[in-house]
């Protein structure tokens, strides 16, 4: 069909390829002639038709929504989580952010709590295990009041939306050099330790969710790196509340219990 | 060719297709019938085992609350996390008939707007039911912390949406899908923690297991390792959605697929009204052939924008430099009551018109323009980026072209499907045992699905309908064990299921998996999109069967089975995408009326409007399966409206 308005340009792709978790891992260079109108993901697409023409095993990656919400997607691009394009999810990328001639390594999502699946695909349940420990407000169906019954100040809503905006994907991870999660624990702290709802678990859930992340995740040392490729730019001063209210509950879950 | 039940049997709904609707009033029907229905005793509930598949809004909310129950519940996803599923993408919002404006909503109202929406193909006390139970779902919701707009007091916000005389929309941003699907995944998740619900996740349903006519289990396959596993149960729910992707370009997440209900189908679920598909008027249009989705652009913004083409043909100038003389602004024209606004169905087959007429803008003349000049002018930039600014960003990051200096460019796009499987009052479809929730059934929304009204369908059946209904089924069961897996059922299934992947294996042919499925989308798209006749119909049906032919001698799957393998995955849910497709241009064919999103180009008005034929129609459609080769038997369920009278629909 062709047609499209962008321009062509070639580019150099260095492709990570790993048969398995236990397998090692090589880098493939592959050459592309890709329309700029192209996103990062067709261009893949693309290369995938290639290689199966030719008898090769196409490259494994994940994606599912391609709208940037669902969180399937995400690749280390040149060393960054998601790619240059700042607030942008990888399969929101296109190709025009990209020049003739350019060299693009492509690689898995780095990270130990993410051991690699397939090629580019890992595995990310550690971020499900959290939720797990108390991302939730225990309210079970048919348990609940007339929906205005308790006002929430506008501030505290539109702030607890800006956390909960999370979309799951682990990008803070894999672009943190400690491989740390605080980001996403932080961000449903923040979302449910912002609202009237969920205060009555407010300090159990801290404590429980934190320590989780910590048996799967390093420790924060607060490069912020995380923010900066954050494809829904979730703030680090959710880490700060998350820091705050887990000192809080150290001390009033214990005085809740009795335990001194 | 076997012969049609209706044809046999006359006119009439068919013995095979009872509906289980409760007597009494329509508004009464569910309250009463709550009462009647058998309950479990909360020590017995501990002895079922419930199979859900699926974890978006259906299947995580109905997990979820089967779990709190004390039902043993196994859930499956063939994502990695149950928080993927498509419902997190839908972006308007959620209706409910709170009433929170006063401005004269009522449940009653709600049902009244969703079957007249529906182009009256809906039963009448389903949708009633929803509209009761709406209320609930935003207090639920609201509950969990999901954040919905609120205003300065702090109470909830609403907005009219889709046309809605009322406000009865609640959202969250342009992200209401996310935020309630995060709710009941956060639920689930209370409940995996509680140890009540077992979660199996990258976990693929490849076929419904029955013993002695009764769903027993599924068979999946471990997409990470190949593993081919049987579950049994005492009853499996499928909450899998629908399956807009048989049109290759959806604006539907890439891995959507009707693999579990066609499956199911095949194993004597009948599948309902597969010709009902919905076109939704403002996506991004096409514009290469490497295209691999299609983006949906909020109904919202035909609240502001206006929507034009030029008059005359191939005018290959800049929006800028066309002058009002030379501008169409053609649902203005033809609409003046409800101009931009005009229902989705309509909005989506006029632009189809223009483009046909060769009217068409952009590289490819595939789009009409959606122009935010005038309301630019009229409010200024700021406005206008803090109602929007989400939407042009989003625009500006996949075209390259920025809609505050030049209008949108906008094409109808496949978005959602009524049809699906058949399904009873309570949800049960044909097979018993086996549920299906959500869009994945036919259920509530007739032949066209108002906007906001598909969050509200998936949480009401896995909230608070399914929940009830599987009780009284389940009663009956007590005493009995489900069925052990070694059984010869679940033994021959996982054959089947490990014979299909060495087929897939064993082809190695030219064309890879896409290839076949953007073909297979093509033939869709042209002939069974958004408007269909007798001639495109039949062409159809010589075309996909032939094109299926190849994609089983010629398809190449490379790889192995025993790992992740995506070309492996696609080869069985693109193939049953080619016999559903057949399917929906059969239902199309002898749907011998224009409804809702199925427009027939033989049965319209004077004006071009969809023409119904309420003596000979006002039925559902559900269709039997035999077996490989025979053609499906097609059974009618007659609806009768009591409460809401059969109209004409006018915009003008």
């Amino acid at each position: 069909m062709g047609g499209g308005h962008g321009e062509t340009i070639s580019v150099t792709l260095r492709v990570w390829r790993q048969d398995g978790p236990d397998e090692p891992g090589r880098f493939d260079v592959h050459h592309q002639t890709i329309s700029t109108d192209a996103s990062f993901l067709e261009m893949l697409d693309l290369l995938n038709e290639e290689l199966n023409a030719a008898g090769e095993e196409p490259v494994a990656f994940e994606s599912d929504c391609r709208e940037g919400i669902c969180g399937t997607c995400g690749v280390m691009i040149n060393g960054r989580a998601h790619g240059p394009q700042k607030a942008t999810a990888t399969c929101q990328l296109h190709m025009r952010e990209f020049s003739d001639g350019d060299e693009i390594v492509i690689e898995p999502f780095r990270a130990a709590g993410f051991p690699v699946v397939r090629d580019l695909a890992v595995d990310r349940s550690p971020l499900d295990r959290i939720i797990e420990a108390g991302g939730y407000i225990s309210v079970g169906t048919g348990a609940a009041s007339d929906a205005n019954l308790t006002p929430v100040p506008k501030v505290a809503a539109d702030q607890a939306f800006d956390a909960a905006a999370c979309i799951g994907c682990g990008a803070c991870v894999a672009a943190c050099p400690n491989s740390a999660a605080q980001l996403f624990t932080s961000a449903k702290i923040g979302h449910l330790g912002l609202l009237p709802q969920g205060q009555a678990e407010r300090w159990s859930r801290t404590e429980t969710m934190v320590e989780t992340m910590e048996e799967y995740f390093g420790s924060c040392t607060n490069h912020g790196e995380c923010s900066e490729a954050c494809p829904k730019e979730i703030s680090l001063d959710f880490i700060a509340f998350m820091n705050r209210d887990y000192i809080k509950a150290k001390v009033r879950n214990r005085a809740l219990t009795g335990q001194h | 060719m076997s012969m049609d039940s209706d044809t046999a049997a006359g006119t009439g709904t068919s013995p095979r297709l009872d509906s289980k609707v409760p007597a009494g009033a329509t508004a009464d029907k569910w309250e009463n019938h709550k009462f009647s229905m058998k309950l479990v005793n909360p020590n017995n509930k501990r002895k079922f085992d419930v199979i859900v598949v699926g974890t978006g809004l259906a299947g995580a909310s109905a997990a979820a609350s089967l779990g709190e129950l004390g039902y043993r519940v196994k859930a499956f996803t063939f994502h990695d996390s149950p928080r993927r599923a498509h419902s997190i993408a839908a972006q308007g919002g959620i209706n409910a008939a709170k009433n929170y404006p006063n401005d004269g909503d009522s449940v009653h109202r709600l049902f009244y707007d969703t079957v007249k929406g529906g182009d009256y193909r809906s039963r009448e006390a389903n949708v009633h039911r929803l509209a009761e139970v709406s209320v609930n779902i935003i207090d639920q919701a609201t509950a969990q912390g999901v954040p919905f707009a609120r205003d300065y007091g702090g109470l909830l916000d609403n907005r009219s949406f889709g046309g809605a005389q009322v406000s009865r929309t609640f959202y969250a941003r342009g992200q209401t899908g996310q935020q309630l699907l995060i709710g009941a995944y956060s639920a689930l998740m209370r409940q995996v923690a509680a140890g009540t619900v077992e979660l199996h996740t990258r976990a693929e349903l490849l076929d419904v297991v029955l013993k002695e006519d009764r769903a027993c289990g599924i068979v999946t396959r471990d997409l990470l390792s190949g593993e081919v596993t049987p579950h049994s149960a005492h009853a499996v729910v499928l909450a899998t959605g629908g399956y807009g992707n048989v049109y290759f370009l959806s604006t539907n997440a890439m891995m959507c697929n009707v693999t579990a209900a066609w499956r199911a189908h095949k194993k004597g679920a009948f599948f309902a009204n597969p010709c009902y598909t919905q076109i939704h008027p403002t996506c991004i249009p096409v514009s290469d052939d490497f295209q691999s989705k299609l983006t949906l652009m909020s109904e919202s913004l035909r609240n502001d924008g206006r929507i034009w083409v030029p008059n005359g043909m191939d005018d290959a100038r800049a929006a800028a430099d066309i002058p009002e003389s030379d501008r169409d602004y053609y649902l203005e024209r033809k609409y003046p009551a409800f101009g931009n606004l005009v229902p989705r169905d309509v909005a989506s087959r006029n632009a189809k018109t223009v483009c046909d007429e060769g009217r068409g803008i952009g590289p490819l003349k595939n789009g009409v323009f959606l122009d935010f000049q005038a309301v630019i002018a009229r409010d200024g930039v700021e406005a206008i980026s803090a109602k929007y600014g989400n939407l042009f960003d989003m625009y500006h990051r996949i075209t390259g072209e920025n809609p505050y200096d030049q209008p949108m460019r906008i094409y109808p796009a496949i978005h959602y499907t009524m049809g699906g499987l058949w399904v009873d009052y309570h949800l049960m479809t044909t097979v018993p045992g086996l549920y299906s929730i959500g869009e994945a059934n036919f259920s509530d929304h007739g032949a066209n699905r108002l906007g906001a009204s598909a969050l509200m369908q998936g949480l009401a059946d896995g909230y608070f309908v399914l929940p009830y209904t599987i009780g009284d089924d389940l009663a009956g069961l007590l005493g009995q064990t489900a069925v052990p897996t070694d059984d010869p059922v679940f033994t021959e299934a996982v054959r089947g299921v490990e014979d299909e992947q060495k087929r897939w294996l064993s082809i190695n042919g030219t064309r890879s998996v896409d290839q076949f499925h953007k073909q297979l989308g093509r033939i869709v798209w042209e002939h069974i999109g958004m408007e269909r006749d007798k001639a495109g119909l039949e062409q159809a049906l010589t075309d996909i069967p032939t094109l299926r032919e190849e994609f089983h001698s010629d398809v190449r799957v490379l790889g192995s089975a025993a790992t992740l393998n995506q070309s492996l995955e696609k080869a069985g849910r693109v193939a049953d995408f080619f016999e559903l497709a057949e399917l929906m241009a059969r239902d199309a064919l002898e749907r011998e009326e224009s409804c809702g999103g199925h427009f027939r180009s033989e049965h319209q008005t004077d004006e071009g409007e969809a023409q119904r034929d309420d003596e000979n129609f006002a039925h559902v459609a559900a269709w039997e399966w035999h077996s490989e080769g025979t053609a499906q038997t097609r059974h009618r369920e007659e609806l009768s409206f009591e409460d809401v009278a059969l109209s004409q629909r006018s915009y003008k």
